[in-house]
């Protein structure tokens, strides 16, 4: 009986856990991104998963493992939005492994992406090799491949998960409600915008209704909400302004139209894209209401966003809007969040806001920043040590951590590299 | 100099138009055939395909430039070693001279470039913009004739909008000649177009003098889903090699009968010409060696096979596109003389990409192959530099030294030789086109933008001057047409 209740015990602490040590990142300039701001050089102290140190005057414990960043930058592990990581193997060529969106007829809002994450996907050691030791999974534009007739409105529920290597890596679920609008969103409205916002706010309505009247939805005696009974579960939080929804638009008319969605409905919202934002910036700022821009879209790629510029991001954060930098594409997303914050500031960006903006922002954004995004005692440790600045494509991670597990600087590519550079008589890396 | 080699490249197509025209081909050389010399009428115009090889002939004639002196600039060029500080000095829409030291002539405008970078002007050897502009409406999408798996006959240069604002973004990223192909969605997709980034209100006024065509063709996954997926032929990699071995038979028929009838009316016999066909045009092209085989082609298996197929045909295959695997046969390409044109990052977003590596780049540079970059991609192309840097930071932490002026010239000479133009650009050598970009700092940094960007010895791009680059017609009136000139300031 106590030889089993011990095996439980064991069973019951996650692998990572379980190779936790005590830690001590030393000689490093660490950007903690947190209110200790820039420590010139200094030491990082992590035991059981957690950073129980950071400073200047800070000395590594007995019998610490010793990181010696040699004077290397420590940043914390860099948050990814939007990038279909542990979510989709395959992005295009074999739909059948990517689970970041639905087309299904029954469900939209209640789609929750907690239920597709696999840790073991060869994305997450790739991602973690760009810095990235944590994502905001945001479920896709729904597909619609066979039907044309699309009328459910919501993407479904985003989750944030760790990029370590233990098969336990949700670190928050229903982090937030993803909704198209602009075109994306008004071709599910029968081709208007003009009728998106009518439906919105009427299944905004049919929500609240529905969350006072269970009792008679259950007898059957509700009039016909338009949603199922999971996507009605789903929005409570939603219209209740507990879970942020997440709307992605860019038009800057589409822009205030949102604003003011949010502020006649009493809705907590994060924009997405946002490309023409920086037309109507002191509006978003004065709403304070997040962004979470795509520092490479500068197209007029649709009607939508005909005034796309590489200085939005630059022109949003001088506007004092809070800001964070996303890369929802599966092919560059997961390795290059950093380069594209240090194209922004290529245009404009304060260099101080561009970090943040791929660290502890996106973390206050998503309600993790008790966790995650900044170097502090008492949080996490994801905390990655580069070669050199770690906006620059030439610097490369060169210790990265996840809750306090220093994991190897090795991927899928690497094996594939060595391979063939042996194959090819070239002299592997030592 | 330069003059008269561009005069002796008109003087050359002219001959072979004059060749190819039965009008001198009667002309006695072997069999003087008395009395039947008149029998050699050329045919109606558009009747033989040698007659006038280029019908749409590019019409961008560079505007008179001025000398122009880049001094105290760290001149980072592909195919000499970098100089810290150097003058590269422009005349006549060429560069005259490069060097740590150089006679400035009285009267050349000097550009202080202290602090700054110079480069060749970048060349993208893998484009659709203009094919798939901006904005991406579905009127407007015109670079997959995807109707039929053999469109060998359409060219890109009749695709192209030349009002994509697109062109404007590329130019703000140091582009200065592309090369527009049709998409992938046939075994043969049609011809490229090589154009230099220069506005223009029609393709005629972009298009590279001289420039050889090039003939896109597909492998793999595409060409197999999009007709597969219509009930007919290929569905499967060896329905794609059937196709492209019928497509090559019958070329080299179409070939045979053109060349037969030559013969007869050279030895003066009475001959029927075979009717033209514009898709076995485009094929003899290549048997020819005057088009120039881009293939897009992921795998290294596939890849073999492609190879396999040019040597049962006769033809030489001048670059695989993506070549995500590349790295894989570095030997048999560098044998083959065949360039792989990659992107450094992608990876995984279909099964032939599975085993993109971001050290390709690196690993086909120290095992003497011919490689480039490339974007495939609208907002790719205007950041090529940081591209190029990813790729050699990737390769030098595989302990493979790749040098900086290795990395640039992935993005400048290396293209240029794919698209056949090395002789004319690509490079900081005299005598080559001004095609020129000035950086506010180390092109291999994030933080690096183009301050300003030459064509031919004309500016094009200025970061601090918003009269540049002239605007698409579509982005007038626009409420953000200042967009694009909020660069670096």
């Amino acid at each position: 009986m106590l030889r089993s209740l011990i095996i439980a015990a064991a069973l019951a602490v996650s692998p990572a856990a379980l190779m936790a040590e005590t830690l001590a990142i030393t000689n490093a300039h660490i950007l903690t991104e947190g209110p200790a701001g820039e420590i010139a050089s200094g030491t990082i102290v992590v035991r059981d998963g957690k950073i129980i140190a950071v400073g200047a005057g800070v000395t590594a414990p007995a019998g610490a493992r010793i990181i010696d960043a040699h004077g290397g930058i420590a940043t914390p592990g860099l948050i990814a939005i939007g990038a279909p990581i542990g979510l989709s193997e395959v992005s295009e060529g074999v739909p059948e492994t990517d689970d970041s969106s639905t087309a299904s007829d029954l469900i939209s809002a209640a789609f929750d992406v907690q239920y597709a994450v696999n840790p073991n996907s060869l994305a997450i050691p790739i991602a973690r090799l760009g810095g990235i030791t944590d994502a905001i999974l945001t479920p896709g534009e729904r597909r619609s491949r066979e039907t044309r007739s699309e009328s459910l409105m919501f993407n479904g529920q985003a989750a944030v998960i760790d990029l370590g290597s233990s098969m336990d890596i949700l670190e928050k679920t229903q982090a937030g409600m993803a909704l198209d609008m602009g075109e994306d969103g008004a071709r599910r409205a029968g081709g208007s915008r003009a009728a998106q916002i009518v439906i919105l706010k009427g299944l905004i309505h049919n929500v609240r209704d529905y969350e006072k009247t269970k009792a008679n939805y259950d007898l059957g005696l509700s009039r016909a909400l338009g949603l199922s009974e999971p996507d009605l579960e789903a929005l409570i939080p939603v219209v209740e302004g507990r879970e942020p929804l997440i709307v992605s638009v860019h038009r800057a008319a589409d822009i205030l139209q949102v604003l003011k969605l949010a502020r006649d409905e009493k809705l907590n919202i994060i924009l997405e894209g946002a490309e023409e934002g920086y037309m109507v910036a002191p509006q978003i700022a004065a709403a304070h209401v997040p962004v979470t821009v795509h520092a490479f879209e500068d197209l007029p790629s649709s009607f939508d966003q005909i005034g796309a510029t590489l200085t939005n991001p630059a022109r949003l954060a001088a506007a004092g809007v809070t800001l964070a930098i996303e890369n929802p594409s599966f092919y560059t997303g997961a390795r290059t969040p950093r380069i594209d914050a240090g194209r922004a500031v290529a245009h404009g960006l304060p260099m101080s806001v561009a970090l943040a903006s791929i660290t502890i922002t996106p973390a206050k954004i998503f309600g993790v920043a008790d966790r995650i995004g900044s170097l502090e005692a008492g949080k996490d440790a994801d905390i990655v040590v580069w070669s050199g600045d770690p906006l620059e494509p030439l610097s490369a991670p060169t210790a990265i951590l996840v809750k306090g597990v220093e994991e190897p600087l090795r991927d899928r590519d690497l094996d594939l590299r060595d391979r063939y550079m042996a194959i090819a008589g070239l002299k592997p890396a030592p | 100099m330069r003059f008269s080699r561009a005069a002796a490249g008109i003087a050359a197509l002219a001959l072979v138009a004059l060749a190819a025209s039965g009008a001198i081909a009667a002309k006695p050389t072997a069999d003087p055939a008395p009395g039947k010399t008149e029998t050699a009428k050329p045919l109606p115009p558009g009747l033989d395909p040698e007659a006038n090889p280029d019908p749409y002939p590019s019409t961008y004639h560079p505007a008179p430039s001025a000398q122009v002196a880049i001094i105290n600039a760290d001149i980072l060029d592909a195919s000499a070693p970098e100089i810290p500080r150097g003058t590269v000095l422009m005349a006549d829409g060429k560069i005259v001279a490069v060097g740590p030291t150089v006679m400035i002539p009285d009267g050349a405008k000097v550009i202080d470039a202290k602090g700054r970078y110079v480069t060749p002007g970048l060349i993208d050897p893998h484009s659709h913009l203009g094919v798939y502009p901006s904005p991406q409406v579905e009127a407007m999408s015109d670079g997959n004739e995807a109707t039929d798996p053999n469109t060998a006959q359409v060219w890109a240069e009749h695709s192209i909008w030349p009002q994509d604002p697109g062109f404007q973004h590329a130019l703000a990223g140091g582009v200065t000649t592309l090369q527009i192909l049709p998409g992938s969605a046939n075994l043969f997709g049609g011809r490229s177009a090589i154009i230099k980034n220069v506005w223009s209100d029609t393709a005629q006024g972009m298009k590279f003098p001289g420039a050889p065509y090039g003939l896109k063709m597909a492998c793999g996954e595409n060409p197999k889903r999009v007709y597969g997926s219509k009930g007919r032929a290929p569905s499967t990699n060896m329905g794609n090699v059937a196709g492209y071995r019928a497509a090559w038979i019958r070329a080299r028929d179409y070939k045979r009968k053109w060349d037969d009838y030559r013969a007869k009316v050279a030895r003066g016999e009475k001959a029927d010409p075979p009717l033209r066909d514009l898709q076995l045009d485009t094929l003899v092209g290549v048997l020819e060696g005057k088009i120039r085989i881009q293939n897009h082609c992921y795998r290294a298996d596939e890849m073999a096979q492609m190879i396999d197929i040019s040597h049962e045909f006769g033809f030489h295959i001048t670059a695989f596109h993506h070549a995500t695997e590349s790295y894989k046969i570095a030997a048999l390409l560098k044998r083959e003389g065949i360039c792989s044109v990659t992107w450094a990052e992608w990876f995984g977003f279909k099964m032939e990409s599975f085993d993109a590596i971001e050290e390709n780049d690196a690993i086909l540079q120290r095992a003497g192959a011919c490689v480039t970059l490339s974007s495939d991609d609208e907002n790719l192309v205007q950041h090529l530099n940081v591209e190029a840097a990813l790729a050699m930071a990737a390769g030098n932490r595989a302990g493979l030294a790749i040098t900086r002026p290795e990395a640039i010239a992935w993005i400048s000479l290396n293209p240029a030789k794919v698209l056949g133009i090395d002789d004319k650009t690509g490079s900081l050598t005299p005598g080559k086109m001004a095609d020129v970009v000035i950086w506010s700092g180390d092109p291999f940094s994030v933080y690096s933008v183009p301050d300003q960007v030459y064509i031919d010895g004309n500016l094009q791009w200025d970061v601090h001057d918003p009269v540049y680059p002239p605007k698409s017609d579509f982005m007038l009136g626009q409420p953000a047409a200042i967009a694009i000139a909020g660069g670096a300031s």
